[in-house]
């Protein structure tokens, strides 16, 4: 054993004695992962986030959360003598005056925008694939509470600078708080100490951005992680694959070798993006004052779909009794979004309350035998990109030579007709997908080749699903649902059925879910079509031997006719052929 | 194949395990059927498991990454020490960029970066890459674990005597009710007004008025300077403050006045005005509008001269100011306040009283 | 006719009768619409600046803004617009118009220097209006460039965007980029007012705050982006843009790499 090893060893004892982790990392050092890319997606969000840290912590060593107006002094000309506040003036110093500070700020909003990013990367990969069903629905919904937290981290993170572009988006927030009936005025009171901007929001949001949310985000991370470990990660259909086991790699060597190296590919490529892209130039905007604004005035991407929704909004108030209530803005700003994350939080309860399905799945579904599912999921998709392009209708109108007002006309009917346009094309590819699959696992896959049988009649050969691929298709039939019947008004002895009013909603749901449901085959049906498939390479089997060959002797007679004697089949031909030496090569 | 339950049962009860495929190696450390063989999966070894220069290859190709990493940091203190944040480089595709910036970037991004790809490298193609199957373990708990759980908590619930102990348990659940609210009622110093002459007023009382009063002179935002009517011409636009802006700005210590009595003028031909929020609010065509959107805030200063059109860069609301501020697009509801302006003995601009309605976005109490 | 009649269902027929109607479409525009020409240079004689500047008014201009340039349905008045006025139009080549729209936008002027200058002269000899700035009310060395951003992001930017990149208007109209104006074309815009941007007096804007201005705007033109490719510097929009392309492509490709089997 060499020094380390020995050293090692002497720790890991040490520990031992005091935690009892021998054990522990006796069980768990041979964890098997299973393996592929779409899991990866989860790693960038966490390795991301340590980035956003520990730059965070370096932005924290020098920067002021305080709106004191002071006069810059430094070296960034442009602004030389300008009145700002000490928080975008320490921003200034971070970026011109502290070495590598510029790349330390980029690096932590870059890793930012990379976190949202890949966080909804992953809720997609985990919503189509129905990962998120029993047992784990837990930590579908803490998910959920991660986006909202990092949606929240990540806005007041942007502000904290004070420039121009941020501040205006601060006083957008407020107007929205100010808008919420009976409560408003004083909730916009208490969060901004009085009026807009005030001097005390800085170091509040500063506090939100630094402490509460990030200790919120560390605790529901842990939490998330525990669950994926203790119930162990889902597996896509494959073969070897069940129910029942995880197939894949142990933690180590291979898993800490990859989690860990992709740590370094990710903090690496962000550290490389941060040298070459320049994001967020406070400079260019100026200090923020409540009575100045930019051209193209846009939030960062992930907030720009609330923005989107109110340029679109059409411009309805109600006014009566001298109260008014601004549904232009609670709609879009905080009506639509609270209907939205409650939906997405209670998807995995409303989906499982219409299959009524209670069995645990470990195994994926592959998104297109769950139509209605991946059509929804496509529908959101749509709707929130349309509402993306609403939040930057203006630069979309310059940079295309289009009007503005025609652009909002067309979200405005778009974000009505196209989510569910979206639906239905995307029900009807993933139905036509599944029988594709259906016919594959049947007949086998077309090979192209065509061979003419003896008696005249042509077929196109089909060549057998290799067996990795026939274990994939074949999930269909464990993705497979019934739709539940429909409820009895009365039961056997006539007494009425309390619950028939949610029972018919529960099988209408379910219906809608289930109702143009492809039946896959069954294992018997597969096991004949293979058979089947076997029947045609035999036929086709003796052909194989002129694959090789240069040439092909072939008896010629002159006319159509055979004379008596003469091979009647290829294979009687080929036998013909093994006896009489072969033709010259 | 995988199990297939019928709906409504959960994975419970002890299954036996399925009966294990035909060729299989028991690996027992993996609690599991084991590795993963030819016979069930087409394993193709990889070019470093069968030949040993090409292994070898993998190996000087994984050592040149971490030496390369190592190179970057030594080049990363280099750049650290000898370059400032005014000198410039031009890079193509990247333009005139700050070279402190791309040099400790790269550098410090290719030190980290090679690190990750020689340990997946490492991972890929050196280390075996067999795969190995383990069971998942039943997470229900048994029937007889359930049972015990069960019993214990019923066991406590009749120790505590919760349920036979009505008055306590009520009392207890109103306390515990009731302690929080002093966290709540803290909250409320959030707020603390220190300009007496708000002492007493709500906060819908507050939005409603600003510094504008009568008589008091109008400056051009920026310069601080009066203005005269002639200076404005037809199709001109001025953004401007209170004269006293600064005053305020420094007893306060906040731009919060900024945010409310901000305005802008403009000056059409006094017979293209259709309409106004009062008679002779405006000033031989001089008309004196909130710069304060009554959407969600933003200032709004887009002014198409030749339409009379005022456009809001944040959501796009339209303003038609030859027609009462009227909206004509777009989220805002209600039209731009309008400050009603005049002339002093000197021949300044001046406001002429306060606005009318409250500027800046809807709220509740607005009326 | 028998013949037409015959051949009506053609395979051809179809492709015969769209070029017909592309041609007769086509030829009924060029004679309709009026092609602005390039003004002749021939002088007769030794007409002044003035004259020239009418003649040349008479033909590329009056049929939009009046024989007397008092406005048209197509045109408003250019009586007191000043020199300034037609030197921006003229020499940033947005006038004349190519084609009616809401944008009247930079293109190649169709207009020489001195051709622009007699114009110019022309219409400033109609009535008072703004004079062609001089050198020195555009020298912006002695400018404070802090100043001007000041001044920029408060007259400036809600339509030109912070970083002078330009921004959208109503009805398909924009407020152009700034990055290629000269110092004298940015005078005589804050000058005018051309199109529908507003009109900044020197009264209300001496010309020490639009030379500061000019010299922010210099300043733009030039200034290197110190954290890397400056992506156009519009703001997040584009910033997201190119997240979710390079960068998302850049990490799903790392991810893949990773996940899949080596040869």
């Amino acid at each position: 054993m060499s020094t380390t090893e020995k050293a090692g060893g002497a720790t890991a004892q040490y520990l031992d004695e005091r935690l009892g982790s021998n054990k522990w990392l006796g069980k768990n050092l041979k964890k098997v992962f299973p393996d592929h890319w779409s899991f990866m997606l989860g790693e960038i969000i966490l390795y991301s986030f340590i980035v956003v840290l520990i730059t965070g912590v370096f932005l924290t060593l020098f920067y002021k959360p305080s709106l004191v107006e002071v006069i810059y002094e430094g070296s960034y000309v442009p602004l030389k003598g300008v009145e700002m506040t000490e928080a975008y003036a320490s921003t200034l110093q971070i970026s011109f005056d502290i070495r590598g500070g510029l790349l330390i700020r980029q690096m932590h909003h870059w890793a930012a925008l990379i976190f949202v990013a890949a966080i909804a990367v992953h809720a997609f990969r985990v919503f189509f694939t129905g990962a998120f069903r029993k047992p784990r629905e837990l930590n579908w919904v803490i998910g959920v509470g991660l986006i909202v937290l990092a949606l929240g981290a990540g806005f007041t993170g942007y502000s904290l600078p004070d420039d121009l572009l941020s501040g205006t988006g601060l006083q957008i927030a407020r107007g929205i708080v100010q808008a919420i009936p009976i409560v408003g005025t004083w909730a916009a009171f208490l969060l901004f100490d009085g009026e807009f901007p005030g001097v005390d929001f800085m170091s509040r949001i500063y506090m939100a951005h630094i402490l509460l949310i990030p200790g919120l985000i560390l605790a529901l991370v842990t939490v998330h992680l525990m669950l994926v470990w203790y119930q162990k990660h889902t597996q896509f259909p494959g073969q070897g694959r069940t129910n029942e086991n995880v197939v894949g790699y142990p933690l180590m060597p291979i898993y800490m070798a990859k989690a860990g190296g992709f740590f370094f590919i990710v903090f690496g490529i962000i550290a490389l993006l941060s040298g070459l892209v320049n994001i967020n130039p406070v400079w260019i905007f100026g200090p923020y004052t409540p009575d100045q604004v930019t051209a193209g005035t846009q939030p960062d991407w992930y907030i720009g779909w609330l923005d989107g929704a109110l340029r679109v909004m059409p411009n309805w108030e109600t006014v009566a009794f001298g109260y008014t209530i601004s549904w232009n803005i609670l709609i879009p700003a905080v009506i639509v979004p609270g209907i939205i994350f409650t939906a997405m939080a209670l998807y995995p309860f409303l989906e499982a309350w219409a299959t009524g399905d209670k069995r645990e799945h470990h195994l994926l579904e592959r998104p297109r035998n769950a139509p209605v599912r991946t059509g929804i999921g496509v529908m959101a998709i749509v709707f929130y990109s349309l509402l993306w392009l609403g939040g930057g209708n203006d630069l979309v109108a310059t940079t295309f030579d289009l009007s503005i007002n025609a652009i909002t006309w067309f979200l405005r009917i778009g974000l009505i007709v196209l989510p569910p346009l979206a639906f239905i094309i995307t029900k009807r590819i993933c139905l036509g997908l599944q029988r594709k699959d259906r016919e594959k696992l049947l007949h086998g896959y077309e090979s192209g080749r065509i061979l003419r049988l003896p008696h005249g009649e042509f077929i196109e050969v089909h060549e057998p699903l290799p067996k990795a691929q026939q274990a994939v298709l074949a999930s269909m039939i464990e993705s497979h649902n019934t739709p539940l019947p429909a409820p009895a008004k009365t039961d056997a002895n006539g007494v009425r059925n309390k619950r028939y009013r949610i029972d018919k909603l529960r099988s209408r749901l379910s219906n809608f879910y289930y109702r143009d449901a492809v039946a896959p085959p069954t294992m018997a049906e597969i096991e004949a079509g293979q058979a089947h498939v076997a029947h045609e390479a035999e036929l086709e089997a003796p052909l194989h031997e002129y694959e090789e060959s240069n040439y092909v002797t072939v008896p010629f007679h002159g006319g159509v006719l055979h004379e008596q004697g003469e091979p009647m089949t290829n294979a009687e031909a080929l036998e013909a052929d093994k006896g009489s030496e072969r033709g010259t090569d | 194949m995988s199990d297939l339950t019928t709906r409504g049962s959960d994975n419970s009860g002890d299954k036996p395990l399925p009966e294990k495929p035909h060729g299989i190696l028991a690996r027992p450390e993996y609690e599991g059927p084991g590795a993963l063989t030819v016979a069930d999966v087409e394993h193709r070894p990889r070019r470093s498991d069968l030949d040993p220069k090409a292994a070898r290859r993998v190996e000087r190709q994984i050592t040149l990454m971490f030496l390369l990493s190592m190179v970057m940091v030594v080049l990363f203190v280099i750049a650290y020490v000898s370059l400032n944040s005014t000198q410039t480089v031009y890079i193509p595709v990247l333009g005139l960029i700050g070279a402190q910036n791309v040099a400790l970037g790269v550098t410090f991004g290719a030190a980290i970066f090679f690190i990750g790809a020689g340990a997946i490298q490492w991972a890929k193609k050196l280390m075996p890459d067999v795969e190995v199957v383990q069971d998942r373990h039943r997470l229900a708990s048994t029937p007889d674990q359930d049972a015990a759980a069960a019993a214990q908590y019923e066991r406590g619930k009749e120790e505590s005597g919760f349920a036979a102990y009505r008055i306590l348990r009520r009392t207890l659940i109103g306390a515990l009710a009731l302690f929080p609210i002093p966290l709540v009622v803290l909250v409320r110093d959030m707020w603390t007004n220190t300009d007496p002459a708000l002492e007493g007023l709500s906060p819908a009382e507050i939005l409603s008025e600003t510094a504008w009063t009568d008589g008091l002179p109008i400056v051009v935002d920026g310069t601080y300077q009066p203005i005269r009517p002639e200076d404005i011409p037809v199709g001109g636009l001025v953004s401007a403050l209170p004269e006293n802006i600064r005053e305020i700005q420094k007893e306060f210590h906040n731009l919060n006045e900024r945010g409310k009595s901000a305005i802008i003028l403009v000056r059409m031909d006094p017979g293209e005005i259709r309409s106004q929020q009062g008679d002779g609010w405006d000033y031989q065509g001089i008309l004196a509008f909130s710069k304060i959107c009554t959407h969600v805030g933003c200032p709004i200063a887009l002014y198409e001269h030749r339409t009379h059109h005022l456009l809001c860069p944040c959501h796009q609301s339209t303003f038609d100011l030859a027609d009462s501020g009227n909206v004509i697009f777009g989220p805002a509801a209600r039209r731009m306040p309008q400050l009603p302006i005049g002339v002093n003995e000197e021949g300044f601009l001046v406001a002429r009283s306060d606005f009318q309605e409250p500027v800046g976005p809807s709220f509740w109490e607005r009326g | 006719m028998k013949a037409l009649a015959a051949h009506r269902r053609h395979p051809l027929m179809a492709l015969a009768l769209l070029l017909i109607a592309l041609g007769v479409v086509g030829g009924a525009y060029g004679v309709v619409t009026t092609q602005p020409t390039a003004a002749d240079t021939v002088m007769v004689g030794d007409q002044t600046q003035i004259e020239e500047g009418r003649r040349l008014y008479l033909e590329g201009c009056s049929s939009c803004h009046g024989l007397n340039a008092e406005g048209t349905s197509a045109g408003p008045t250019l009586i007191g617009v000043g020199a300034a006025a037609v030197h921006f139009q003229v020499a940033t080549g947005r006038m004349p118009l190519a084609a009616p729209g809401a944008q009247a936008p930079v293109k190649k002027p169709d207009y020489t220097a001195e051709e622009t200058l007699a114009m110019a002269a022309y219409i400033a000899s109609l009535a008072p209006g703004p004079a062609i700035p001089t050198a020195e009310q555009v020298d912006y060395t002695n400018a404070d460039v802090a100043e001007g951003g000041i001044l920029f992001r408060i007259n400036c930017a809600q339509c030109h965007q912070a970083a002078g990149q330009g921004g959208a208007l109503t009805q398909g109209k924009y407020a152009p980029s700034l990055m290629n104006s000269t110092p004298t074309q940015i005078y005589e815009a804050m000058l005018t007012g051309p199109q529908n941007m507003p009109i900044f007096s020197d009264q209300t804007l001496p010309t020490e705050d639009k030379q500061a201005i000019i010299a922010y705007v210099m300043e733009l033109q030039q200034a290197p982006s110190p954290g890397g490719m400056s992506l156009g510097r519009l703001g997040p929009v584009v910033e997201g843009l190119f997240l979710w392309t390079a960068v998302l492509a850049a990490f799903l490709a790392a991810a893949v790499w990773i996940g899949i089997r080596a040869r």
